[in-house]
């Protein structure tokens, strides 16, 4: 198995050249990392003001700020995360607790796994006749609409490329990590938790209610706040809905036309001009700051709330 | 249930619209045949518009590839690093570098490809690159897998039992016998299947590409070309380059099949290797 004898200094000689690869290769890594995030500092610590926070896109970069595509972020992701969420973790309960392992359960699960890997520009090919044209059963310039135009929950059928068809193409996009990861999280409950609350006579639900659901709780937020940063990164399949790239005004309720801070930093980036860049940087210093706020709350709720469960 | 559905919604909604593609009364010359087999695509520029979607499917297998050479070797060496050599301390601090990798948008990578790699890297290298070049994009795109790679090969690795490890040892062997003859083939299923993976989200990348690899479609493997890729195309028209309803507007959901034919058929060869392949050491 070891193959033909070698001498002991060759032997020596390739142990350390692995070790200095793979240091080197780790070294790399971390390079990158910070080569990405000093020069997009350089390049856009200047332009980060507070005005920059609070006004519109402009024709001139030196006006130009991100309030609208910051507002279209939150409302687009908060509406992804109240439908993604909850759907998420109750089809991991159906599928862990309550499914029989059968032929069907099988095939959900290897779709699963399946429609993770999907582009998620594929997605927002979906969502666009799905969310934005209801396939086609009512044209689009005369809509359903119920309830007043003046309050948040005016809704028109089909949505249109608004803020809420953008949620919900987001939650698409989202659904599988948020599965998979649920999944994971109640796995990891010690099966004798669980026996012990059915040999005290309890039913499956309150089994699943007061025992598995608290036990895995912890992990299954880190995964839904892990599956939000995903969501708040996304730009292909909200470009493929909407493209609205020049807004001006914060959304006001679900049929808003909306940009988000990856699609405006994609929009300013595109663009020839040094200026535009250098807001386009700016604007990326803000994602990620508002992606390691995320990423904290994550690790914190996983250090904090994590209960050793050993069987 | 909404799992499948969805599934069963985008495989409905890609074949309607890639049928009505190639069923277009106006356009008789557009066959399945001519788009799989055509050579040139043009839909936007000349007289007559053309689809053959081989320069698209070779500019993503391009910029895939060059992806795959930067990110399957540096992943795979940081990951026998963290499994085998790193302390825990290093290796909790390196893996919470790798998690901010992975949560970085992937626009950013594009910006930082086309503000960064391409004039401060590529450029002063060989001044042949262009602005827009497949080298840049395709190094992005492997920075992006990179953190996939890495950590779903590290978890291929540290579930090799130990007695393995200490078997090997046992021997006489060194660090470098125990890692590459014993280590990484026990592993080698979850280490495949990692890079499947990655070269499927790879495939699927959109913002990097549509910023960095430049919009002209062309059959090259000339790394400092520009090349369009399948998703790139998608964002040139959904950016409204064409008009609604149009014959090129049709032929991006046939784009979109094309892809998502690919994807699915990657992410099940990745489930079937990992089953097939996995080696059980009980």
């Amino acid at each position: 198995m070891l193959g033909k004898p070698i001498s002991q200094s060759k032997k020596m000689r390739l142990n350390r050249m692995l070790m200095i690869g793979c240091l080197a290769a780790t070294t790399i890594a971390v390079l990158v990392l910070s080569a990405l995030l000093v020069s997009i500092a350089i390049e856009g610590t200047s332009s980060l003001s507070w005005s920059f926070l609070t006004s519109f896109a402009s024709r001139k970069p030196s006006q130009a700020g991100i309030l609208a595509p910051l507002m279209g972020s939150v409302w687009v992701c908060t509406i992804c995360a109240v439908v993604a969420i909850p759907v998420g973790i109750s089809t991991a309960i159906y599928l862990e607790e309550f499914a029989r392992r059968s032929r069907v359960k099988r095939l959900i699960q290897l779709n699963i796994s399946n429609l993770s890997g999907v582009p998620s520009i594929v997605y927002g090919i979906l969502a666009l006749v799905a969310f934005v044209r209801f396939f086609g059963i009512r044209p689009s310039d005369e809509p359903w609409t119920f309830g007043n135009s003046q309050s948040i929950w005016y809704l028109q059928i089909p949505f249109g490329p608004s803020v809420i068809a953008g949620g919900l193409t987001l939650a698409l996009v989202v659904l599988p990590i948020m599965i998979i990861s649920s999944q994971e999280a109640l796995r990891a409950v010690p099966p004798s938790l669980r026996q012990a609350a059915l040999a005290l006579g309890s039913t499956q639900w309150q089994v699943v209610w007061r025992v598995t659901l608290p036990a895995a709780l912890p992990t299954m937020m880190t995964g839904a706040i892990l599956s939000m940063s995903r969501a708040i990164g996304e730009a292909a399949p909200l470009l493929v809905i909407g493209g609205f790239l020049l807004v001006f005004q914060t959304p006001a309720n679900l049929m808003s036309d909306f940009t988000v801070l990856p699609l405006q930093i994609f929009n300013w980036s595109g663009r020839p001009q040094a200026d535009f860049h250098k807001i386009a940087a700016a604007a990326i210093l803000v994602q990620l700051v508002v992606l390691l706020a995320f990423n904290s709350i994550a690790i914190i709720i996983r250090q904090k709330l994590q209960r050793p469960l050993q069987s | 249930m909404l799992s499948v559905i969805t599934t069963v919604a985008i495989i409905a909604v890609l074949i309607k619209e890639t049928v009505g593609f190639f069923t277009m009364a106006d356009h008789p010359e557009i066959s399945v045949w001519s788009f799989f087999t055509g050579t040139e695509w043009s839909p936007l520029l000349g007289a007559k518009p053309l689809f053959g979607v081989l320069p698209l499917v070779c500019g993503t297998l391009l910029v895939t590839v060059i992806a795959g050479l930067f990110a399957m070797p540096v992943g795979l060496l940081t990951a026998i690093y963290l499994s085998e050599y790193a302390s825990q301390r290093v290796r909790t601090n390196l893996k919470s570098v790798l998690e901010i990798l992975a949560g970085v948008p992937t626009v950013v990578y594009g910006f930082f490809a086309l503000t960064f790699i391409t004039p401060f890297v590529l450029q002063p290298l060989w001044s042949g690159f262009g602005t827009y070049n497949a080298m840049a994009a395709g190094i992005a795109v492997g920075i992006m897998i990179l953190p996939i790679v890495c950590s779903l090969s590290e978890d291929a690795l540290r579930a090799v039992p130990q007695s393995l490890r200490d078997g090997a040892y046992a021997l006489g062997s060194t660090k470098f016998d125990v890692t590459i003859k014993v280590v990484v083939p026990a592993g080698l299923s979850g280490v495949v299947a990692a890079f499947l993976l990655a070269l499927t989200r790879a495939i699927g990348e959109t913002m990097i590409v549509a910023l960095a690899a430049g919009g002209l479609a062309q059959l090259t493997v000339d790394p400092s070309a520009q090349v369009q890729t399948m998703t790139a195309y998608m964002v040139q028209i959904f950016l409204g380059d064409a008009p609604a309803g149009g014959v090129e507007y049709r032929s991006s959901y046939a784009v979109a099949f094309t892809l998502f034919l690919i994807t699915f058929v990657m992410t099940w060869t990745g489930a079937i290797i990992l089953k097939r392949y996995r080696e059980e050491y009980d």
